[in-house]
């Protein structure tokens, strides 16, 4: 009998759960470009280096705590600071950038916060590539034990379960704040009408500034997780995610929190076992890297066929 | 001493002057309209003394203070609730998630016997509860609309043509609950296209034309009035 795919199903395998590791990395930036769309109908282009920034407090903070000599215990507790630091270093990227680059062109038309969002972000990289770095790399120390888990049929490594399982918790943990507690209500009805809100007694700046500050820590939790996964840092490092993650967002719907999510699996699963498909058909060989083109091309198909994305509304009305 | 005064208030947007200098005063306990025609600078007004439209010049005080420089938050922190034009409801977020935003200045434990006191004026909000507020209709809108400012205990509450397209049963139900809200005490300033239903309802009233306040006097008396009868009633 010859078998249904060329592939084997350890390959198929692989890919899923390579698709669901990167798929988490994107989904948990994708929230950040979401929800500040939402509030603002602006795309925070520095984002992805927002989340930069976060990864090198992570390894910051790792490296001050024994890098590669951390065992045992002592590499749940450092984990813990380096997600908190690296949690902290972008959001305070990201309130300086709304105070400083967003907030005096509020009223402005919509292409120049654009402008000035694209300004900070290369502004951001290069600081870092050029001013610390000196075009160099730093590379997260390697703290978590070799080997794989078998969960039913798949192989996973301890490290690619953590990085699964914490996003998940992080994402329940945003959506929790969002949809039950007061400033939740507040982010939302600010995200429907500014004035209305307004009206309601909620601070619509305060609000606004909630709203960067949550997207970022979970960009922030990213870095570290990126660090951990793919080991190599550098100032730029937030160029491809953040372009990737704001095409997940994109993708389920820019504005739309659950979209954002299912986007972010959804992108990073296309680049995995969507290219191992491609690779069905005869005469096609396409490499790892064709895994961008493969994101991108997406982009350009939903923003032809579906601009509002899976879950995506049409634009609120305002009254 | 007046609970809301307005004096010389100018306000507009970009190079349009909706209001050219009104002065209007309301009372602790009365219900004061302000009636006239579309555009004639009913809504900026109300904007203006919720800090919606930042008055060009002129003053608005409130229980003695001058609000007119201060933040629409704490404008509402104030006490005075706005049921503006359109009913501005969220959507997207429950019944009951657009009554929690209306307490939303609100920490005091009077909150959740305030929720029964709203579903006791509208039966048809306990019942949709649950429900995304987008999926109610026209007139349910603005019972959520109303409810949502009671929320807020305001010591004024700034009615912006609550009777806009609702049928004329509706309508009546409207006004039934505005009169049921001023006997538990309230202060409101209601605007209103529909000249009639507000002048009956109104302890005073104020006439509007270009900006300008025209006419003022009690409700009943401005109600004989025939160039009003001509103009908003009308009477030929």
């Amino acid at each position: 009998m010859t078998p249904l795919f060329l592939a084997s199903t350890e390959v198929w395998l692989d890919q899923l759960v390579n698709g669901l590791t990167t798929g988490s990395i994107y989904a948990l930036i994708a929230l950040g470009y979401t929800m500040v769309y939402g509030v603002l109908q602006l795309i925070n282009f520095a984002h992805g280096e927002v989340f930069m920034l976060g990864s090198f407090a992570g390894y910051g903070t790792l490296v001050a705590l024994g890098g590669n000599d951390l065992s045992g215990g002592m590499v749940a507790v450092a984990l813990i600071l380096a997600f908190l630091a690296a949690g902290g270093a972008s959001l305070g990227t990201a309130v300086a950038v709304e105070r400083v680059a967003y907030r005096p062109l509020r009223n402005a038309p919509r292409l120049a916060p654009l402008i000035s969002a694209i300004g900070v972000s290369v502004l951001l990289s290069h600081l870092v590539d050029d001013g610390f770095l000196n075009g160099g790399a730093k590379f997260y120390p390697q703290i978590f034990p070799d080997g794989d888990i078998e969960l039913g049929p798949l192989q996973v490594t301890y490290l690619q379960l953590f990085l699964m399982g914490s996003s998940l918790a992080m994402m329940g943990v945003l959506y929790w704040i969002v949809q039950q507690t007061k400033t939740g209500r507040a982010i939302r009805a600010v995200a429907e009408s500014r004035d209305n809100a307004a009206l309601m007694g909620v601070n619509v700046n305060r609000t606004i500034v909630v709203t960067f500050a949550l997207g970022a820590v979970l960009a922030g939790f990213a870095g570290v997780l990126y660090g951990l996964f793919f080991s190599s840092i550098r100032g730029s490092m937030g160029f491809l995610p953040g372009v990737k993650a704001f095409t997940a967002a994109v993708l389920g719907g820019i504005g739309s929190i659950p979209g954002a999510v299912v986007g972010g699996y959804f992108l990073g699963l296309t680049e995995t076992v969507g290219r191992e498909l491609l690779n069905e058909i005869p005469g096609v060989n396409l490499p790892n890297q064709w895994k961008d083109v493969i994101a991108f091309a997406l982009l350009v198909l939903v923003l032809i066929f579906r601009p509002t994305g899976i879950f995506g509304q049409k634009e609120s009305k305002r009254a | 001493m007046a609970l809301l005064s307005l004096r010389g208030l100018v306000a507009g947007y970009g190079g349009i002057t909706a209001i050219k200098g009104i002065d209007i005063d309301v009372d602790e306990g009365e219900i004061v309209t302000l009636i006239g025609s579309n555009g004639a600078g009913k809504s900026t007004t109300l904007r203006a003394i919720s800090g919606l439209v930042r008055p060009r010049s002129g003053t608005v005080a409130f229980d003695g203070a001058a609000i007119d420089r201060l933040p629409v938050h704490e404008i509402v922190k104030a006490g005075i609730s706005q049921v503006p034009e359109g009913r501005g409801i969220f959507h997207r977020l429950t019944v009951y998630e657009n009554l929690q935003l209306g307490a939303f200045q609100r920490s005091d434990a009077g909150v959740a016997s305030d929720y029964e006191r709203v579903f006791a004026l509208f039966p048809r909000l306990r019942e949709r509860a649950r429900q995304t507020a987008g999926t109610l209709s026209g007139g349910e809108q603005q019972m959520l609309s109303m409810g949502r400012a009671l929320m807020a205990r305001p010591r004024l509450l700034l009615l912006d043509e609550p009777s806009m397209g609702l049928s004329p049963i509706l309508v009546d139900a409207i006004f039934a609950t505005i009169r049921q809200i001023r006997e538990q005490g309230a202060t409101i300033l209601l605007v209103e296209q529909n000249a009639l239903m507000a002048l009956e309802v109104a302890d005073r009233a104020y006439v509007i034309e270009s900006g300008l306040i025209t006419l003022k006097g009690a409700g009943a008396e401005l109600a004989k009035d025939d160039s009003v009868r001509r103009a908003y009633l009308g009477e030929a």
